[in-house]
């Protein structure tokens, strides 16, 4: 795979329905009589609804129904369940019963005719509540008890405890990372349309087979009555992997109403009932002897969950395998709060564990006096400690050479605020970042059509990160044709059976299955062209090449593959394909990278700024380099607020968000980020994964990236930051 | 959001009429008052919108003044030449507030009319004495990190004005022009705003149904530098946290005449008289500089996660300070 095609740079293809408005998103649809849905949210964080009066609001108008637990339909929780693909994290159904377990969780639903009359009548509805004393906190939730063990994400090998406690140099710290909400451009929006008992349902989704599927368990259907649909969504973070209580209550209301209804759920409550990233308190033990060879790693981490969903943030998760050790272990327990159910968002578990790993290796660096990033190297493994494996292909020590060369690390002088540009100390920073490749089953069509192209059909997603471009690049090299003759279908639980779009598995899954299928619809042209009376009767399949939308035998003529079908009297030549999800169980699978970060403080006005960024990343080969720098680039950007600005508020009062809106939820803007950004992806096809070698790449990019930047504030300020987000009072001198 | 009237006026005096005896508000660019209704946390009967009033112009007026039509988009009067070249600190303070879609919208007399940022009062429901009279604050002893103040608060509020216009305005000097029923009237800039005390629902000078029809900047000090220092965490898009417009006249090392504003730690635009006093016939040097910090902070009153504001608006006075100076003509060289 190595031509103009695999491994270019190519614009996205959906870019100019984008631009231009005809990509239609999950509230983009307006079917026939359609209604609209709008929720009454609590404002209290626990507790118990007393009463519901309705009259008045019934009374607004354009009313049509107000939903809410005392009529609202009995349904079945999902089993929630991965395998069976009906997964979710928050298990309670809206308006199941009176309790309120967190702010903003829906407790009624105004359905009218017009979304603005729906809004207006919310108001009206009445909801007296009988208030409890919320746990608002982590922090609160770990004093009223002991948090819950998470068994089965636990790893132990050797005696991690005796090994630290001999160490010649130990780290032993606490680290803490808040809430983050994904806060996706798109809001979670469901159109949902029953036709005797049949549902369309668009969702904002980054999985509309686990939709289908979950919404089939939820409303006890065969999934066959269920065409879920996302052709199109702003953006997820994770939030939109699962189903969430907004789809669940239009859905329903649909098919109590026998009309369309449409819920988009408000800013505000994107940051109650649709998920977020857990806050987590993590214990870092790290052992080393003289020579910084770790003898021991201790990463015992606790998130906040809610009462209604036990999530687990596997803070740990890469700490088992990145360094060479034989002494560790990794636990993870949760502890319940009031607020919503936290899910994944953007590398769950390895984020935030990054922070807390990657910040103690460079205190123990520090410690040692050593480099962080000969630490490091000292550390360096090819075998997976836990698994036993070896990974089946690295290639870090390349990524710590590379990165460290273009990043100029060989200047970097120790001394904490040793270096300087004018009025700003430079404080430069390093971190490893780290990934699972992961892959699921697969299947695809696609077909050679008489009209002269090619038809792509695939029921994964496209989230805004260039699926449907890379889907098209692969078919086009082994169909030979250009990218603008590929016509790509995702999004629609109608085709062939694909994987989420998470865990950045979504390439590596479906890639080689979209691979297969149209190497399958090209044998069946072939063999269409050999036969009797066809256009190359007597030739051998293996000697007819496909190129320019051409049929051609070698050393023989070319016909335009239109002709052959439209000979053969067929409107196409098609391939359906399956690959498997399955890795074996010879070597680990994991990519790697590292950043490099110079951050600038100006003490005299207290300016915190990321400056510049050298990231170099080893995820199997790379299929178009636009798509692939732009996810690093992202994450990179996502990473820098993670480190310096992210953080949902809580009231510790009342348990209620505050700053649940996009003016005082701080993301990086454009001005922050950094004019010096560099992405050096390496392309090393990893062939025992797949068969087009490729990983993933959507996530990686922001594991370790707070953690670089926290180690270059350190470097620069001689503070150690260990709460995130580091702001500008953290290192101000008074 | 609630169903609320909608009248589009014409002239001042059809505005004025429109919106009185009625639970009514102008509407101007509606980057505030908007969002505040959809919040439920202005409930206005009525909008009288002011867009198509001919008060879009930016006009010389006498004695060197500048006179700013009230709707006069934030982006427009950022950009007037008049403005960049006499009142830098204006311009400056534009550019840094907000986003570039929302100056496109936002007008002069709506920044001027733009409501505190606190998040128990968007919230709709928490105790807000400027929301709700008498229920209490919740800020002060909740979240109060960003968009607090603390000079000017009050046991009964805390929150800061967040706009930095008014900043770089109340360090030039203005007078805000109203119409109302009975005629006209101007009000000096300075004595616009409210401080909470324990009235922090009366925020402003303005009576009932009346309009502000301009604001006119006092003549520029001759040979004045000025500058509007901001800081915030991230570098766009962020209220102040502290945030300070200073205006400095020379003649030669010696402060001839100064002027500073802080915005991000007051309940109004703040005016610091008494640093400016000191700084006049000092000479314009750091030590001085950090003198008058000093000075302009004295009475600052910490809350729980805002003390870190004390030093950063010295910080900012400091700097902007400095940077004033550097641009000042007739000066000797610092
Ligand atoms: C996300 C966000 C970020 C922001 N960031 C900043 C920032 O960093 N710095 C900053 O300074 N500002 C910031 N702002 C505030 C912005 O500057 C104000 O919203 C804007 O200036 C208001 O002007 P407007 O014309 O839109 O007013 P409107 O919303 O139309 O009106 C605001 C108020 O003024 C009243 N009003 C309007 N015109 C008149 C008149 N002629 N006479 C009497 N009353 C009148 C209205 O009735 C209303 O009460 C931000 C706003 C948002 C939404
Ligand atoms: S600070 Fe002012 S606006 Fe905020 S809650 Fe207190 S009284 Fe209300």
């Amino acid at each position: 795979m190595s031509n103009d095609i695999i491994g270019a740079a190519k614009p996205r293809i959906d870019g100019p329905d984008k631009l231009s408005g005809r990509a239609r998103y999950a509230a983009d649809h307006y079917p026939a009589n359609l209604t609209y849905a709008y929720g009454v949210f609590s404002n209290i964080a626990s507790g118990k609804i007393a009463s519901i009066d309705v009259e008045k609001a019934k009374k607004q108008p354009g009313v049509i129904e107000i939903f809410h637990h005392d009529n609202f339909p009995k349904l079945h929780r999902s089993p929630s369940n991965f395998a069976q693909q009906n997964k979710v994290d928050e298990a309670r159904l809206p308006f199941e019963d009176n309790n309120v377990y967190y702010g903003g969780q829906f407790v009624a639903l105004v359905v009218a005719d017009t979304f603005e009359n729906a809004r207006d009548a919310a108001h009206f509805v009445d909801v007296t509540y009988q208030e409890s004393k919320p746990v608002t906190s982590l922090t609160a939730a770990l004093k009223n008890g002991d948090p819950k063990q998470a068994k089965s994400s636990r790893h132990t090998r050797g005696d991690a405890d005796s090994a630290f406690a001999s160490a010649a140099h130990q780290v032993d710290v606490t680290y803490t990372t808040p809430v983050e909400t994904h806060n996706p451009m798109e809001m979670h929006a469901t159109t949902a349309d029953w036709n005797n008992g049949n549902l369309t349902f668009y969702e904002a989704s980054q999985g509309v087979v686990f939709a289908k599927n979950t919404i089939a368990a939820v409303f006890g259907i065969n999934p066959a009555r269920i065409d879920a649909r996302a052709p199109y969504i702003g953006s997820g973070f994770g939030s939109k992997l699962w189903i969430w209580p907004h789809a669940v209550a239009a859905t329903a209301a649909s098919r109590e109403l026998g009309r369309p209804v449409q819920l988009v759920v408000p800013r505000a409550q994107m940051f109650t009932t649709t998920g977020h990233r857990p806050a987590t308190h993590q214990n870092l033990k790290l052992g080393a002897d003289a020579n910084g060879k770790l003898q021991a790693i201790v990463h015992d981490s606790v998130n906040s969950t809610s009462f209604v969903g036990n999530y687990v943030e596997t803070c740990g998760s890469v700490t088992k395998s990145l360094y060479d050790c034989s002494n560790v272990r990794v636990t993870h327990a949760t502890a319940q709060v009031n607020q919503g159910t936290p899910t994944s968002m953007r590398a769950p578990g390895a984020a935030p564990g990054l922070f807390a790993l990657e910040s103690a290796i460079d205190e123990l660096a520090e410690k040692i006096g050593m480099d962080p990033l000969a630490l490091r190297k000292a550390n360096y493994t090819e075998t997976d400690g836990s698994k036993s494996l070896p990974f089946s292909s690295i290639h870090l020590m390349e990524c710590y050479e590379k990165g460290a060369k273009e990043f100029g690390w060989d200047k970097r002088t120790p001394e904490i605020g040793s270096m300087k540009n004018g009025t700003e100390i430079l404080g430069w920073g390093m971190a490893a970042c780290n990934w699972e490749a992961l892959k699921r089953d697969c299947n695809a069509r696609v077909a050679l059509r008489a009209d002269g192209t090619a038809f792509v059909s695939c029921a994964t997603q496209d989230i805004g990160t260039g699926t449907y471009t890379i889907v098209a690049q692969t078919a086009a090299d082994v169909l030979g044709l250009p990218l603008d003759k590929i016509h790509v279908e995702l999004g629609d639980s109608a085709y062939p059976s694909g994987p989420l779009s998470g865990g950045s598995w979504a390439s590596a899954s479906a890639l080689p299955a979209i691979h297969a299928a149209a190497k399958k619809a090209a044998d069946q042209l072939k063999g269409y062209a050999v036969e009797e009376d066809a256009v190359f009767a007597d030739a051998k399949t293996d000697d007819l090449s496909l190129a320019d939308g051409k049929l051609s035998l070698k050393g023989g003529q070319s016909v335009d593959f239109v002709q052959i079908l439209q000979k053969r009297k067929v409107a196409e030549a098609f391939g359906e394909a399956y690959t498997t999800g399955a890795t074996g169980d010879e070597y680990s699978f994991r990519s790697f990278g590292a950043h490099f970060v110079e951050i600038g403080w100006d003490p005299g006005i207290s300016r915190l700024r990321v400056n510049r960024v050298v990231s170099a990343i080893d995820c199997g080969q790379i299929v178009n380099t636009k798509t692939a720098s732009n996810q690093v680039e992202g994450a990179i950007a996502m990473g820098i607020g993670m480190a310096l600005f992210e953080q949902t508020e809580y009231d510790h009062r009342s348990g209620m968000p505050v700053n649940n809106n996009y003016a005082e939820y701080l993301v990086p803007t454009h001005a922050d980020y950094p004019e010096d950004v560099n992405v050096l992806l390496l392309d090393y096809p990893d062939y025992k994964f797949n068969d087009l070698g490729i990983r993933g790449i959507g996530e990686i990019g922001i594991t370790g990236m707070a953690a670089a930047v926290a180690n270059a504030v350190y470097h620069a300020t001689g503070k150690r930051v260990r709460d995130l987000p580091i702001r500008i009072e953290d290192l101000m001198s008074a | 959001m609630r169903q609320f009237d909608y009248k589009r006026a014409t002239d001042t005096d059809g505005a004025i009429q429109a919106h009185a005896g009625q639970a009514a508000a102008y509407l101007a660019g509606g980057t505030t008052l908007i969002d505040l209704v959809k919040l439920d946390v202005m409930q206005p009967e009525r909008m009288v919108d002011v867009n198509r009033l001919a008060l879009s112009n930016i006009e010389d007026a006498d004695d060197g003044r500048l006179r700013i039509g009230a709707t006069v988009r934030n982006t427009a009067l950022a950009y007037d030449d008049r403005v960049k070249r006499d009142y830098t600190v204006l311009s400056e303070a534009l550019l840094q507030g907000a986003s570039r879609q929302l100056r496109n919208r936002a007008t002069t007399a709506g920044n001027v009319m733009q409501r505190v940022r606190c998040s128990y009062f968007r919230d709709g429901i928490s105790p807000c004495n400027k929301r709700e009279p008498g229920t209490g604050c919740s800020a002060i002893e909740g979240v109060n990190r960003e968009v607090f103040a603390v000079l000017g608060t009050s046991e009964h509020c805390i929150a800061v004005h967040p706009s930095d216009m008014c900043v770089a305005m109340a360090a030039i000097g203005a007078t805000v022009e109203v119409q109302g029923p009975n005629g006209t009237r101007e009000i000096a800039f300075g004595d616009f705003h409210k401080m909470p005390g324990n009235t922090p629902h009366i925020e402003h000078e303005l009576a009932e149904d009346e309009l502000i029809t301009h604001v006119t900047l006092d003549a520029p000090i001759e040979d004045a530098g000025s500058t509007y220092v901001k800081l915030r965490d991230r570098s766009s898009y962020q209220f102040a946290l502290a945030s300070c417009a200073a205006i400095v006249a020379l003649d030669g090392d010696v402060i001839r005449e100064v002027r500073l504003a802080l915005g991000g730690v007051g309940t109004k635009p703040w005016r610091c008289s008494q640093a400016e006093e000191q700084l006049v016939g000092a000479a314009a040097n750091e030590e001085n500089f950090a003198q008058a910090a000093r000075l302009a902070m004295q009475d600052a009153t910490p809350y729980k996660h805002n003390a870190y504001k004390i030093p950063l608006a010295r910080k900012a006075i400091t700097q902007a300070l400095k940077d004033a100076t550097a641009r000042a003509g007739n000066g000797g060289s610092i």
